[in-house]
């Protein structure tokens, strides 16, 4: 794989991840379970949005072909997705959206830390600007797993179930493919076998400190970083590649 | 037009979001430079990431120079060194106290900031120290909500980052 061509694929899966994740966030607006926690929980899509936009921009000049933002956000087909599949799943109840946030804002907060070195400087650029914000996502997920998880009898068997369901999708997260091999050996990104054992020190951590139980590794999904998605995924994209679909070309 | 005239015209430009602060006291607008052919060239930085006011701001920044008779000029946008509270100059932690919103209380290099545990936020309204953090996020991304205990009354914090 040559590598300008392994920095527009990693780039897009970075961008999927915060686009795909954004977007079901996006969707609990005006459906929050409190005024507060609404405007929370949206901010938080913005940001990832955010670093969507940014990621998708570059991935565009990175491959030179003239594709914008836009174009690589809402007019892909779905194999060529390659977010991670905790990003797609449901937003379910308040304890599963927390529960999935928390999983996967600790490995975008892990994977971030270590992008801002990239020896690609626009994404360390783009990396230092959202690690600022990552790093206040992770602090609000860990406060909710807390809060829900030594909670009341009722939240933490719950969150507990959230947990518990979620937990086989993680292992998708740090699979790793031909991509992830050059990116590495071209100080891109970071080696995410070392990414998983720091995470899975951290959620340890912050589930005994909430009062569950960690969820033993058993069988994993994967599939993500073949473009192999979920049933969810389907479901999302024909909702967010309506507009761009119906009308080719639609701007603001 | 001389950078220091440039300064002045672009510190009229205010917050869209924010109207009493300025995008220079913000901390928006990072530097004024000249090009080779002498345009003025306008170098601003976002917030947030995901900041919606980017666009307006540009624009503001557009109509400002352009009414002042400037009708050739550039405006870029870099993310890099990302933006910090740090920024804010004194005027503009003024401007946002006097507003109701309570400023910055640290500098960034303050890890409490990282760690959960609230900070010390003094009410705009009756200088109590007896606050509250109602919710990490408030009406923008780049405030937080909190409430006195003393006046009860809900402020906007500006997070430090």
């Amino acid at each position: 794989m040559e590598q300008r061509e392994a920095l527009f694929n990693y780039l897009l899966r970075l961008a999927d991840n915060s686009a795909i994740l954004g977007h079901k966030l996006s969707q609990w607006c005006g459906h929050g379970p409190e005024l507060e926690e609404d405007i929370a929980i949206i901010n938080t899509a913005l940001d990832l949005l955010g670093h969507s936009r940014s990621l998708y921009t570059y991935a565009g000049e990175v491959e030179g072909k003239g594709r914008s933002e836009d174009d690589l956000a809402f007019l892909r087909e779905e194999r060529k997705y390659t977010n991670a599949l905790i990003c797609e799943l449901p937003n379910g109840h308040y304890g599963d959206t927390i529960a999935r946030q928390f999983l996967f804002d600790q490995f975008n907060y892990l994977v971030f830390s270590e992008l801002v070195k990239s020896s690609d400087e626009t994404l360390a650029a783009i990396s230092a600007k959202a690690i600022k914000e990552i790093r206040y996502h992770l602090r609000r997920s860990i406060e909710w797993t807390l809060r829900l998880g030594d909670g009341t009898e009722e939240s933490h068997n719950k969150i507990q179930e959230s947990f518990n369901d979620i937990w086989s999708f993680t292992g998708d997260l740090f699979v790793q493919n031909e991509l992830d091999k050059v990116a590495v050996a071209a100080g891109i990104g970071p080696d995410l076998e070392a990414i998983r054992t720091e995470w899975r020190k951290s959620v340890e951590a912050v589930l005994s400190d909430a009062t569950l139980q960690t969820p033993e590794d058993d069988w994993m999904h994967s599939g993500s970083k073949s473009g192999i998605h979920t049933e969810h995924m389907g479901h999302i994209l024909s909702e967010l590649q309506y507009m761009q679909r119906a009308y080719p070309g639609a701007e603001w | 037009m001389n950078e220091q005239n440039l300064w002045k015209l672009l510190d009229e430009v205010k917050d869209p979001e924010i109207p009493v602060i300025s995008l220079v006291d913000l901390g928006v607008i990072r530097s004024v430079d000249f090009t080779d052919n002498g345009t003025p060239k306008i170098t601003i930085t976002p917030t947030y990431s995901g900041c919606p006011a980017m666009q307006v701001m540009e624009e503001d920044i557009s109509v400002r120079l352009k009414l002042a008779g400037i009708k050739s000029f550039e405006i870029e946008t870099v993310l890099s060194p990302a933006w910090t509270t740090d920024w804010i100059t004194e005027k503009g932690r003024k401007a946002l106290h006097d507003y109701g919103i309570a400023p910055p209380e640290q500098v960034t290099s303050d890890k409490s900031a990282l760690l959960g545990h609230p900070k010390e936020v003094t009410c705009p309204n009756c200088k109590s120290r007896e606050t509250k953090m109602l919710s990490q996020f408030g009406s923008t991304p780049c405030k937080a909500l909190y409430q006195c205990n003393d006046c009860k009354e809900p402020f906007d914090y500006f997070k430090c980052i």
